[in-house]
């Protein structure tokens, strides 16, 4: 599941694909004519719309792949940037620029394309940001109030507006579609040119339009990923099969004590239950973010057993039905809860007089393992060794 | 600048617009995928300008705010950044797509009306303008505008609407420079 860095791709190597990336991104700019000052600045005279036309149709094949891939569980959308909002530097940093637009001919990505093919009027561009840039740095301390203004996290349209994502691609699809319709009228008049529309060039328009109209309904119909996972889940047959591979308390302490780097002991219980008190050597995986990519890598495994405990059997069997769709791992779950493993070996309880001879081994055996269990907790936590949970980086993006 | 003429007519004719447009999609989208990130421009000179603060004002970088702030979370090379790079590769990209299509050479662009060193000028003024925009909005058309609207960012599509917009709302003062 994507994005790739940094767990699949190394961190150097992102850098490489930094380079290659930006091929791609410079060659086609400059393929579209943004090299050209003149006719960046069309759009805003009514002479020419290449660059409305070029962006708005990349913005939009973005926005629906990136909303097909993360639908079907190709892009974890939760640890890709998303460009955060700061309502007033947003507006005021925009308005700055669309001056600098117009006076300068170039944004800074197409000053860079034109510079690299020789135009003067780009490199002096260039030049200028650097200055700008510099100023901005310098009167930092003067203006980070206004920076920082208005924060309003990493907020999305659909967010704004209370609407779906689906529903959101397709009021963009249909607006960008009129907006095509609109600026190639503007652009026939404002170059005397006869505006029409042959009938052939309608259809083949409206082909093109269909398409992405077509992925984002789709994309609209189809069950999630989550919603896949979680049909397959409750599958009667993946909660038989936790019965079968059940471990009870006592086989799960001996576990523990001889052969512990074997097994992931996995709470899914939530966060505030497990601090108040878990199984020794045990990691928390709440039952509610359990889809959350960050644990993929436990379900993914086949070195280590995974068992799963909570204070409910049925959440227990819904953890392990989860898991065995998700990935190829060897899950198992505890046949009792978390309190009475607890009961069973850490509560001290004493021996009632003339208990038979299984009882009193039974409790022998427990407390033993109790205290075995506590002593290899100790040990392994002064070596920095018990288990712990690899926390997931979110990405850093953004170009300021 | 009376060979312009001459040498477009040798030029190759630029890619439809909503093919450029779809590729361009398509490369934000495989970017996105693999690095969980959008492409950007400003970043990449800001890169250079942190480097040249650095190398030639040593004594302002440990003092000024701006820089401490950065120092913070930042250490080694400025330029050792996925912008810069990708920066470097956009350079390379573009003229690689210059020369097969044989638009290689020193030019100005400007209108007619305008002398070179007036474009010149305004370039250079447009420039500090935008830099300075993008370093209070956070990216510029690439970062902020295209990338915040494939993820459908609100405060993307704000900068998005605000660059547009203004530039559409001064575009009447400034028409004599273009046409």
């Amino acid at each position: 599941m994507g994005p790739l860095v940094p767990s699949i791709i190394s961190n150097e190597f992102d850098l490489i694909i930094a380079l290659i990336l930006g091929f791609g991104f410079g060659f086609i700019l400059e393929q579209s004519g943004f090299s050209s000052s003149k006719k960046l600045v069309g759009l805003f005279y009514g002479y020419n719309f290449v660059v409305i036309k070029v962006f708005m149709t990349a913005g939009l094949t973005a926005m629906i792949g990136v909303l097909a891939f993360s639908h079907f569980g190709l892009l974890d959308i939760s640890i890709v940037y998303i460009n955060p909002t700061f309502l007033k530097s947003a507006i005021i940093g925009g308005l700055i620029m669309g001056v600098g637009f117009i006076i300068g001919g170039f944004c800074p990505g197409t000053s860079v394309c034109a510079s690299a093919i020789g135009k003067w009027d780009g490199m002096v561009f260039i030049l200028g940001s650097v200055f700008g840039i510099y100023f901005f740095m310098e009167i930092y301390p003067l203006i980070s109030d206004m920076y920082f203004d208005g924060a309003m996290g990493a907020l999305t349209m659909p967010q704004i507006l209370g609407i779906s994502e689906v529903s959101f691609a397709l009021i963009m699809s249909a607006m960008t579609a009129g907006i095509f319709v609109m600026v190639s009228f503007i652009q026939s008049r404002v170059n005397k040119i006869p505006f029409e529309l042959p009938k052939k060039k309608v259809v083949r328009m409206s082909i093109l339009a269909i398409v992405p109209i077509l992925i984002i309904a789709v994309t609209g119909f189809m069950p999630n990923r989550l919603e896949r996972i979680e049909a397959k889940a409750n599958d009667p047959e993946n909660l038989k099969a936790a019965e079968l591979k059940a471990l009870d308390s006592d086989k799960l302490a001996i576990e523990i004590v001889n052969n512990y780097y074997n097994w992931n002991i996995i709470d899914v219980r939530s966060p505030e239950e497990y601090k108040s008190w878990h199984l020794p050597l045990s990691i928390n995986i709440p039952l509610d973010s359990i889809l959350n990519r960050e644990w993929e890598t436990y379900f993914k495994q086949d070195f280590k057993k995974n068992i799963y405990y909570s204070d409910d059997i049925d959440q227990t069997k819904k953890a392990f039905a989860l898991a065995e769709v998700i990935g190829k791992a060897d899950n198992y779950i505890l046949n009792s809860t978390s309190k009475e493993f607890r009961t069973m070996f850490f509560e001290p309880h004493t021996l009632q007089a003339g208990a038979s001879k299984e009882t009193v081994k039974y409790y022998n055996f427990r407390e033993e393992t109790g205290k075995q269990m506590n002593d290899l907790k100790k040990s392994l936590e002064r070596f920095h060794s018990a288990p712990k949970i690899k926390k997931m980086r979110k990405v850093q993006g953004g170009c300021a | 600048m009376n060979t312009i003429k001459k040498e477009e007519v040798q030029m190759r004719p630029y890619m439809n617009p909503y093919l450029a447009g779809f590729l361009l999609g398509i490369l934000l989208l495989i970017t996105i995928y693999i690095t969980g990130r959008g492409l950007g421009a400003s970043g990449g000179i800001k890169a250079v300008v942190l480097l040249l603060t650095k190398t030639f004002q040593p004594l302002h970088w440990e003092n000024g705010a701006y820089f401490q702030k950065y120092a913070l979370s930042h250490t080694g090379n400025p330029l050792d950044t996925w912008l810069f790079f990708e920066i470097v590769g956009v350079v390379i990209g573009a003229f690689y797509s210059g020369l097969i299509s044989n638009r290689v050479g020193f030019r100005i662009d400007r209108g007619f009306r305008i002398t070179n060193k007036t474009r010149l000028l305004m370039a250079g003024l447009g420039g500090i303008l935008f830099g300075f925009g993008s370093q209070l909005g956070r990216g510029c058309t690439s970062g902020a505008a295209l990338s915040g609207m494939a993820v459908m960012s609100f405060g993307g599509i704000v900068t998005m609407i605000s660059i547009f917009g203004s530039a559409y709302l001064v575009a009447y003062f400034f028409r004599k420079f273009w046409i």
